[in-house]
């Protein structure tokens, strides 16, 4: 008997553990496969090293303080935009839901002299609605996402111009419950935003409900593959409708945080939002197919796009180049998602 | 004589002007396994969505222990006792063993942390899944934590019939569980039907391959033109008279409506 491998060893599925005699690139794929979110961490720390190192300014208190300030409302959104594309699904809206309901709020208290806490609540119950009509018209006329989305991303637009005449209101006409997500908090030198600290545990809860509840196994089953959820006998068309809703009370909670944010609320931003939310949950490691992600990744892929724009600005790279580069990584990850998925076992 | 467990009588399913099934009949008797087999158009896809719930028939009834059942989704069957192992295994990839074997009925935690943190019970349903496992002689899988994409076909398969051992209390459907693996592993997962068998389930196997259909079914029901054409079995005839009869080559044999009786019989 020269023979040292005994049939059962060979029938065994290969262990990740012992897979000393695979080549570094091999490795590397396994390890990202079993931790997606190592790998843009690992561009965050590379990120945040490199622009300290550029600019002596980059890793000081009031500059972190601004760069988690400026990643809070796209966090936001790509929280929403996460859930949605776990189960396989996009939303341009994403941007335009946050915008129109920050208008709404707003309008709530100056036109119709609402008090600030019913013109919340209102203004976060019409952003959920707006959510929830992508549900239907995804779940319902089973439309493609990317087309629902791109409808209502232009209703919403037009129908923010409509309501607010094309109008900014100034956070000073407003109550204050209105602008106190921009009030802070100072731990020394840094400053804390309560949108920030709203934005933080909103995360934790999504971390919570995707691991650790039925819901949460849902999203991934339908996202994986929606006709094996739905044979393993998941009611699919609700979990994909509440994806929707869920992601639109998101989006106008960030619209809130917005207010906040620019002491104001304006008709005209937030255009590049919807595609920004996109951005940081594909840096974050979530995959566009769906079934694939976490929200942690979304944190560390909003952060990601935060420290270059302000990394990059601070080195004294032009605004327009800064597009340049996150463009770049956005390819080079989804690059890396494709690689990722096609792993050997 | 004994009851069957699940009997069709009369399905008729049409989609426009094309007729799926066309009147047909089955009888699943307890402790048996009963093969369905037929020639592609034959009506045995329809036939089984039928019983489990994803297909509504347009008329025809069905009966489970005697009482007639009416499936409107897989859910009603599934609630009923009827568990179907689909040929696209249904399972999802992303996700663990323990995760997949309670996909759709998870285990909250007792109390305020499951009625209202809605948590889920993880170290409850990997001890139950392992057990589960083991019950069904597949051991060789030592990480119920591990994701089911990590695992060969055969191993897919033996994760998708022991859910629906472990959750099926009257009949288990199995669609095709063996089209898409190798020798070795199709063999084990016809073991794993036996065993499904032995601990008091009836199985309807519903297979192309007639190798193994004709070692491990009790008796074969066979479709042709949307009907049952017969019902035979292993011992009284040869596999290439049941091709005949399924590709309408050879007439049925005479029997009794119904064809063979309930094993033991």
């Amino acid at each position: 008997m020269t023979d040292q491998l005994s049939p059962v060893a060979a029938d065994q599925p290969p262990d990740f553990d012992v897979r000393g005699h695979d080549s570094l690139g091999l490795r590397v794929q396994h390890a990202l496969h079993a931790n997606p979110v190592l790998g843009p961490l690992a561009v965050l720390i590379v990120a945040v090293l490199g622009f300290s190192i550029v600019n002596g300014r980059f890793f000081s208190a009031p500059n972190l303080s601004l760069v988690l300030a400026q990643v809070t409302v796209i966090a936001v959104l790509a929280l929403g935009q996460t859930l949605i594309i776990l189960t396989a699904g996009i939303d341009l809206s994403a941007g335009a839901i946050a915008v129109f309901s920050s208008i709404l709020m707003a309008n709530f208290c100056t036109k119709a002299g609402m008090p600030g806490l019913p013109a919340l609540i209102l203004g976060v119950a019409c952003g959920t609605a707006m959510g929830a009509i992508n549900g239907m018209l995804v779940t319902r006329i089973k439309l493609p996402p990317f087309i629902v989305t791109l409808g209502t991303l232009t209703i919403f637009f037009s129908l923010n111009s409509v309501v607010s005449d094309s109008e900014t209101v100034r956070g000073s006409d407003m109550p204050s419950l209105m602008t106190w997500t921009g009030t802070t908090i100072p731990i020394g030198t840094f400053r804390l935003t309560y949108g920030s600290i709203i934005m933080l545990l909103l995360f934790a809860v999504f971390f919570y409900a995707l691991g650790s509840t039925a819901w949460g196994k849902h999203v991934y089953a339908t996202g994986d593959d929606v006709e094996a959820a739905r044979l393993a006998g998941i009611r699919t068309n609700r979990v994909l409708f509440s994806v929707y809703t869920v992601a639109g009370l998101l989006y106008a909670i960030g619209g809130w945080i917005l207010i906040g944010r620019l002491a104001s609320a304006s008709p005209n931003v937030g255009t590049e939002y919807n595609l920004d939310s996109i951005t940081a949950v594909v840096l974050g490691g979530t995959s566009l197919f769906g079934g694939r992600g976490s929200v942690i990744g979304t944190l560390i892929g909003a952060l990601i796009v935060g420290v270059f724009r302000n990394g990059l600005q601070l080195a004294g790279v032009e605004v327009v180049w800064q597009g340049f580069a996150i463009g770049l990584l956005v390819l080079v990850a989804v690059s890396l998602d494709q690689w990722i998925r096609k792993v050997k076992t | 004589m004994t009851e069957p467990v699940l009997q069709a009588k009369g399905l008729t399913k049409r989609y426009g002007r094309v007729v799926a099934i066309d009147g047909s009949d089955l009888e699943l008797y307890p402790g048996e396994i009963l093969a369905v087999i037929g020639d592609n158009g034959a009506g045995k896809s329809s036939l089984i969505k039928a019983l489990s719930g994803a297909l509504i028939p347009d008329e025809g009834q069905i009966f489970l222990d005697g009482r007639q059942v009416h499936f409107r989704t897989p859910m009603d069957a599934r609630a009923a006792g009827i568990e179907t192992v689909y040929q696209t295994l249904a399972v999802a990839p992303g996700l663990d063993i323990a995760d997949n074997l309670f996909l759709g009925r998870e285990q909250r935690k007792p109390g305020v942390l499951g009625s209202v943190f809605r948590m889920l019970d993880r170290s409850r349903m990997r001890t139950e899944a392992k057990q589960h496992m083991s019950d069904l002689g597949v051991g060789t899988l030592q990480n119920i934590g591990q994701a089911v994409e990590s695992l060969s076909g055969g191993q897919r398969q033996a994760v998708a019939v022991a859910r629906s051992a472990a959750f099926g209390s009257k009949v288990v459907i199995l669609d095709e569980p063996t089209a898409a693996l190798g020798v070795k592993e199709g063999n084990r997962v016809l073991q794993l039907i036996r065993d499904v068998r032995d601990r008091g389930l009836p199985v309807i196997l519903i297979s192309h391959n007639m190798p193994h259909v004709f070692e491990v079914a009790d008796r074969i029901h066979i479709q042709r033109l949307g009907r049952r054409a017969t019902v035979i079995t292993p011992k009284t005839h040869s596999m290439s008279e049941a091709v005949a009869i399924m590709t309408g080559a050879a007439p049925p044999p005479d029997q009794p409506i119904g064809g063979v009786g309930p094993p033991g019989d």
